[in-house]
């Protein structure tokens, strides 16, 4: 579906662009942080660099070609751009480092558009985990699976969602950059606990109810790797936040008096 | 690790049993499948019989599981670092934690929701009374060994 040209530039060279610009922008903000004499952690930018390569593969390049036709191919692109680039994106830290590097107007113009009542709104844990799960859900129970099939726009503006919605998860959870919300942990922990079952129950009803044009064999080889392949992302989450939680707790340990 | 943490070092009774209980269930759930789906394909992934609420109880406990298990050694790790573990207690959590999460799937799970059988055989009988005698057995052990280690040994 990607072939298809658009005033003559193939859509994937558009997005390869869009990467390397989303790359560039990131590098020469680290740059421009050690020009001031604060270094920005290395592995920070190698999980930025992979985590746009795995959200470009998503849309242009072999996989995403073959997921038109091959359903696991399609869950995996789903599970690149919905899963493992957020996580990946997400401890990468943006936001810190455009605060840090951009000038002061631009600084604070980002920090108040990040506290606005629509931007809470959004990032805030509940309506994250609806955006992301409940999208999967509209997908899959509504003829928007078919569209997506037939139209690269729809198919780019859903990779486009799952990616929005799932960094705003994710961010939720185990974000670096700073957040609106203060949530207690043990919520925290009952959100993802049941944005993750979610997950799953999609997975085994996909399982036994394949999307309209998948054959049967295909819907449940895709739906076994729906429910892995995302329980192994959620693992990664889940310990990340645990170990978090691990880490406040010692620090209050350290700080109060013995 | 839990909200109200104490600062100093102490017992911590109720950390013991729950990091022992959290890890025995999602010690059980990983157990379940990898060797009754994985290696012996006793359990189906999905069974055509599976009712909504099936399908619902399996995830949330799917998902429960995993974080049952994350949470229990984070848990773990917290009572090592306070000097407060307490091997026994944390053992009886653990079968505890076995026993009811195999009855709850044997009785609730297989029976109740038909969500999927323990094995696809003409007499299932002695695999269920097999499967619930032997996790109503565990979930007594570990009630009885939490009961007998309330206090601390002086």
């Amino acid at each position: 579906m990607t072939e298809h040209a658009h005033g003559g530039v193939p859509i994937d060279a558009v997005l390869v662009l869009v990467a390397v610009v989303a790359v560039a922008g990131y590098l020469g903000g680290v740059r421009s942080s050690r020009a001031r004499g604060r270094p920005w952690p290395r592995h920070r930018a190698v999980l930025w660099v992979v985590g746009i390569a795995a959200a470009c593969a998503s849309v242009a390049g072999p996989l995403a070609h073959a997921a038109h036709d091959d359903f696991v191919a399609h869950m995996a692109t789903h599970l690149l751009a919905g899963m493992l680039a957020p996580l990946l994106l997400v401890l990468a830290a943006p936001v810190t480092l455009a605060l840090r590097t951009l000038d002061v107007v631009p600084a604070r113009r980002l920090s108040r558009l990040l506290g606005s009542f629509p931007a809470r709104l959004v990032a805030h844990p509940v309506t994250a985990a609806v955006l992301s799960a409940g999208g999967l859900w509209v997908i899959y129970s509504t003829p928007l699976f078919s569209w997506m099939q037939a139209s690269p726009l729809v198919h780019l503006t859903v990779h486009a969602h799952l990616l929005a919605a799932g960094f705003l998860f994710t961010a939720a959870f185990v974000g670096v950059d700073p957040r609106p919300h203060r949530m207690p942990r043990a919520w925290l922990a009952a959100i993802l606990v049941l944005s993750t079952a979610s997950h799953s129950i999609l997975a085994k009803h996909l399982y036994g109810h394949p999307p309209t044009g998948v054959p049967d064999a295909a819907a449940r080889a895709g739906a076994e790797f729906m429910y892995y392949g995302g329980g192994a992302v959620e693992a990664a989450i889940m310990v990340l936040f645990c170990a978090r939680w691990y880490r406040a707790a010692g620090r209050r340990m350290a700080a109060a008096p013995a | 690790m839990t909200a109200e943490a104490a600062p100093a070092v102490g017992h911590r009774p109720a950390q013991n049993a729950w990091s022992g209980v959290l890890f025995g269930m999602g010690l059980i759930a990983f157990v379940d499948e990898v060797v009754f789906h994985q290696l012996l394909h006793w359990h189906h992934f999905y069974d055509r019989g599976t009712s909504d609420l099936g399908l619902v109880s399996d995830g949330l406990f799917h998902a429960f599981s995993w974080f049952a298990t994350v949470a229990a050694l984070f848990l773990l790790a917290d009572l090592r670092r306070r000097r407060a573990l307490r091997l026994r207690r944390w053992a009886g959590g653990v079968l505890t934690g076995v026993g009811a999460f195999q009855l709850y799937d044997g009785l609730v799970q297989h029976k109740l929701l038909g969500l999927h059988q323990i094995r696809y055989v003409d007499d299932l009988l002695p695999y269920d009374l097999a499967w619930n005698i032997s996790a109503a057995l565990l979930l007594v052990v570990g009630v009885v060994i939490l009961i007998a280690t309330r206090r601390p040994r002086p």
